[in-house]
């Protein structure tokens, strides 16, 4: 069997170097004829993988993605492919099951022999594939906004870090337009998440903003909480002053609960604003708005936003909903989406400019890449392989959209690891950069030759 | 004459606007250019704020959001519907009726960071007189909480127009709250005598900064015995606030285990799809919701009406489906049933994701959002009302049927002993079915009045199953009123607990301690609150 299919593959193999060179002898002619008619299509297609769940708890949130990565390959693919070949993406089912991911992943990379993979949402799974994708030096884009800490050289990161979501939140609350809040109420699911992003969060709020000890409250509730009477009761107390706002990272369906009981207890963004940052236009088509409206987000992007590039971006999007006939009530673009759909493009962008798919080639043309966008011009970092962006804060409407009340001016630059919890930790993987290091009296020390 | 009249008929048309110009209204688009140079931003802000006319709120709006462009031939918003329109308000449109995208020349008009607060502000001194009372109302409780004295005058000037009594409460308390930080000592006197007055605690915390640095000795005094009034008032609606919450609780804990306590208690069934008895009423609740958005838009709150029945019907027909099916078979095998009970209560959690998928919730209909204000800043919520008004009549009519009624005597005679029952006549077998299947009706019905307050989704069976179990085996098995009296128990402590024991997890630790104190107590006292003195369902059967 290992045989038969081994044989199979470098009968490909060589079927292809013949194809090359007819296509080598054959260019003049090929100008001629075969722009037109399609060369791309008499070539052998770029294999692509992607791994976001289709089933499971986390197919609502991931099953838009591979859509949204479906479209920008087909796009890709209407416009001639890539190096004058198609794109043909293998679709694998993760079914939110993180050991899964792994499998998966190893599977495109060593099977399929993928020249990419687009995919994970939640940390557990990106956790999971990242030893596959270093062994096998693979080339992973990664959409989500996550909690730093890391900085793989075989992943892209697209999603915000925290400087790129919570930290611009609080400077929002703290500023005149978003009320002068001066008492922070953090209120989150009891896992590492939360637990990170209020460390770090804590740390900058007392650290770099000057807020009291005393004016911080945090509590943290099991999965699967459904009675947040006595914790509401608290934060109604809390806010009282009109000086106070509540960060929210609970996870998931214990979010219903907690938000009808804000309503129900008449607490409203007007005096308490609720800040968070895991729901997206996606997720919001599924929950009861009503009780969040008047709330607040911290993203990248929202569907709503006022620009050409997004408003075209997005009736592509209906069209390819259409297409593939999804309901038009399900059909929204957010957060997630967007950066997934960038991926392909900036991949795209990446393999023309190295002329190969060689992970290391296109890794060097990755740095400091810029390509167009919804959010206008969007940049990968020139050494850390996260990305530049805007930060917009959205209030909840009640229809599930966002209308946006306040935005960063320019992009904000990606920092994995936070100055307040490592000092002096960044991330360089350009040139001959290692990846993550220590500034130890002015001196590089890289954490992957200390291990 | 005629052409001497239309000469100066002419001429007055043409000056009239002319002279009129500057003094009249000015038009948005006469701030047009100033507003996009960043130079004269600023400045041109400034004005528009002092204007406060609603004519310019599109403008300000597009500006903060980004959504202004200038171009060659003047300024563009582009609007919600994908389409640019100048200032006037035209669409820019082909000849086809499609929206035209300017490629060339088309620039974001930048808005100066410095210049964000000058917009909001801008927009809320034109939205303290809109149209919509709940947004005067936001705008008011905005500006109230700005610290800025300045303000004071344009929400005066808006408490004497204001007709809406809520609107005006909201006002005046604005208007105080910005006193406090007055310069005058006797406004801030009055600031505080008001604040003390109306027992509010949304000024409580700059009261304690004044405790600390207020100048005045008689504004002082007055800090002092405001904050004495505030807290003395606290420390009351609280405790009041806590007893509600242990009582919700308790009614919350009441109508989730009393269909346990009929399957378990009465019948000493296992049933681990307990939970998922709960689900399906609350599914019921989803599924008629869903009909309603789609078929009866114009009656969507009335499917809650018709959702507690029905919940009540579908749960106990599956119930009933169960017994039937399944259970009838494994009578005396508790450890069987266990098990059986437990794999169907999986196969009903998977079905559910499978097809209603992870995120669904239940919106509860209009009138029982909000609550009723019990004493300023304390509300109980409609909702949880409801909920204890309901268990407490599930509970009477539970008690009326099984002690009161024929059937109920026949309940309870073949679940004592069931071999004499049987001898007497009585159908046991179609009496099991029926006990279970009220059993689970009441659990469905259960479940459809807690996604009032909860949410709708596959796993909502695991967070009830527990807590079900505990209160009936703390009860007693066998016994309605060891039930009620361990839900009021462990619904009381705990949100007597939660408060005391404080932290960044309280609420875990207060169901920690629960369950510590659940266990003690059932070393000490093995069969419950009320151990049953007659031979039960389990004893004759095995």
């Amino acid at each position: 069997m290992t045989n038969l299919h081994t044989a199979g593959r470098t009968r490909t193999h060589k079927w292809q170097v013949a194809k090359r060179t007819a296509c080598a002898f054959g260019l003049s002619l090929a100008l001629l004829v075969g722009l037109m008619s399609g060369a791309a299509v008499a070539q052998d297609p770029i294999k692509v993988g992607v791994l976001h769940s289709l089933s499971g708890t986390m197919a609502i949130s991931e099953g838009p993605l591979k859509e949204v990565i479906l479209m920008a390959i087909d796009e890709i693919n209407q416009n001639g492919g890539v190096l004058g070949r198609p794109v043909e993406p293998i679709v694998e089912d993760p079914a939110s099951n993180w050991d899964l991911f792994a499998e998966k992943a190893k599977k495109l990379l060593t099977q399929d022999e993928v020249a990419t993979v687009f995919g994970c949402w939640t940390s557990v799974s990106r956790k999971s594939v990242l030893p596959v994708f270093e062994q096998y030096n693979g080339l992973l884009f990664y959409p989500v906004q996550y909690e730093g800490e890391e900085c793989s050289k075989n992943v892209i990161y697209t999603g915000a870090t925290i400087n790129q979501q919570a930290s611009p939140a609080v400077d929002y609350l703290m500023s005149p337009e978003g009320g002068s809040k001066k008492r922070f109420y953090l209120i989150g699911t009891d896992y590492v998440y939360p637990r990170t992003t209020n460390k770090i969060l804590r740390l900058y709020l007392t650290k770099a903003k000057g807020v009291a000890e005393d004016g911080i409250a945090e509590e943290y509730t099991p999965f699967h909480h459904q009675d947040y009477q006595t914790i509401v009761g608290k934060i109604k107390s809390f806010c009282a002053g009109g000086d106070g706002a509540v960060i929210n990272t609970i996870n998931g369906d214990s979010n219903v609960p907690f938000f009808k009981e804000l309503a129900n207890q008449g607490i409203t963004a007007d005096t308490c604003p609720v800040i968070s940052f895991s729901f997206a236009e996606v997720e919001l088509q599924t929950l009861d708005v009503k009780p969040l409206a008047g709330h607040l987000a911290s993203w990248n992007y929202y569907m709503s936003l006022k620009s050409p590039q997004n408003f075209r971006w997005v009736k592509a999007y209906k069209a390819w909903c259409e297409k593939r006939g999804i309901p038009d009530k399900q059909c929204v673009t957010d957060d997630p989406m967007m950066h997934a759909y960038i991926h392909v493009k900036l991949w795209a962008k990446a393999v023309e400019a190295a002329g190969s798919t060689d992970v290391e080639a296109v890794l060097k043309a990755l740095e400091g890449l810029t390509i167009s966008s919804p959010v206008g011009d969007y940049k990968v970092d020139e050494k850390n392989h996260h990305t530049w962006k805007p930060v917009y804060i959205g209030k909840i409407r009640e229809d599930g959209q966002f209308d946006v009340v306040w935005k960063t001016k320019e992009w904000v630059r990606p920092l994995p690891w936070s100055e307040l919890t490592y000092p002096g930790r960044a991330c360089d993987w350009s040139g001959d950069g290692l990846g993550t290091y220590d500034m130890v009296n002015g001196d590089r020390v890289w954490l992957s030759s200390q291990q | 004459m005629f052409r001497v009249l239309t000469f100066l008929l002419a001429i007055c048309c043409a000056a009239g606007p002319l002279s009129v110009a500057p003094v009249a209204a000015a038009t948005p688009a006469d701030y047009a250019q100033d507003l996009a140079a960043a130079a004269t931003q600023r400045a041109t802000l400034e004005q528009i704020r002092d204007l406060a006319d609603p004519a310019f709120r599109d403008l300000l709006q597009a500006l903060k959001e980004g959504a202004l462009y200038s171009w060659p031939e003047g300024l563009l918003i582009f609007t919600d519907d994908g389409v640019f329109v100048d200032l006037a308000g035209t669409p820019l449109l082909d000849d086809a009726g499609e929206a035209v995208f300017p490629e060339e020349g088309l620039e974001q008009v930048p808005l100066e960071e410095e210049n964000i607060p000058l917009v909001q502000r801008a927009l809320d001194v034109i939205d303290l007189f809109a149209a919509a009372p709940n947004v005067r109302r936001s705008t008011a409780l905005r500006l109230g909480n700005m610290q800025d004295v300045s303000l004071i005058a344009v929400l005066q000037k808006a408490t004497e127009t204001e007709q809406d009594a809520a609107v005006r409460t909201v006002l005046v308390e604005a208007v105080n709250k910005l006193h406090l930080f007055s310069p005058d000592a006797e406004a801030r006197r009055q600031a505080v005598a008001y604040f003390g007055d109306t027992r509010s605690e949304a000024a409580l915390s700059r009261l304690r900064d004044m405790r600390q640095d207020e100048t005045d000795a008689g504004v002082r005094s007055a800090v002092v015995a405001a904050i004495q009034t505030i807290e003395n008032f606290l420390l009351v609606r609280n405790s009041v606030g806590y007893i509600f919450n242990g009582v919700s609780l308790s009614s919350i804990l009441l109508i989730m285990s009393l269909g346990l306590a009929i399957t378990f208690g009465l019948m000493g069934i296992i049933n681990m799809a307990h939970g998922e008895m709960l689900m399906i009423g609350s599914y019921t609740a989803y599924v008629l919701q869903e009909l309603f958005a789609d078929y009866l838009p114009g009656y969507l709150d009335y499917y809650f009406i018709l959702a507690l029945p029905l919940s009540i019907v579908t749960a106990g027909c599956v119930g009933l489906l169960m017994e039937r099916g399944i259970l009838r078979f494994l009578y005396g095998r508790p450890l069987e049933s266990l098990l059986i009970t437990w794999g169907i209560g999986m196969v009903l959690q998977q079905g559910a994701r499978l097809y209603f998928g992870d995120q669904t919730s239940v919106s509860p209909p209009t009138w029982f959002r909000g609550g009723w204000e019990v004493m300023p800043g304390l509300i109980f919520p409609y909702s949880r009302l409801f909920i204890i008004a309901l268990s407490m009549l599930s509970l009477v009519m539970v008690y009326l049927l099984l002690y009161r009624s024929n059937v109920g005597l026949r309940i309870r005679s073949v679940t004592q002993n069931r071999d004499m029952a049987a001898c007497v006549g009585i159908a046991t077998h179609k009496v099991d079915a029926l006990t279970f299947a009220l059993g689970t009706a009441l659990a469905g019905l259960a479940g459809c009045a807690l996604s009032l307050i909860g949410t709708v989704d596959p796993e909502v069976g695991k967070t009830y199953i527990v807590d079900s179990f505990m209160v009936v085996v703390l009860g007693g098995v066998g016994k309605l009123f060891g039930t009620v009296l361990a839900s009021g128990g462990v619904g009381m402590s705990n949100k007597l607990l939660e408060p005391l024991i404080g932290g960044t997890a309280a609420a875990v630790y207060a169901k920690v301690s629960i369950l510590v104190l659940v266990i003690i107590f059932l070393q000490l006292r093995p069969t419950g609150l009320f151990p049953a003195k007659e031979r039960t369902a389990a004893g004759t059967l095995r």
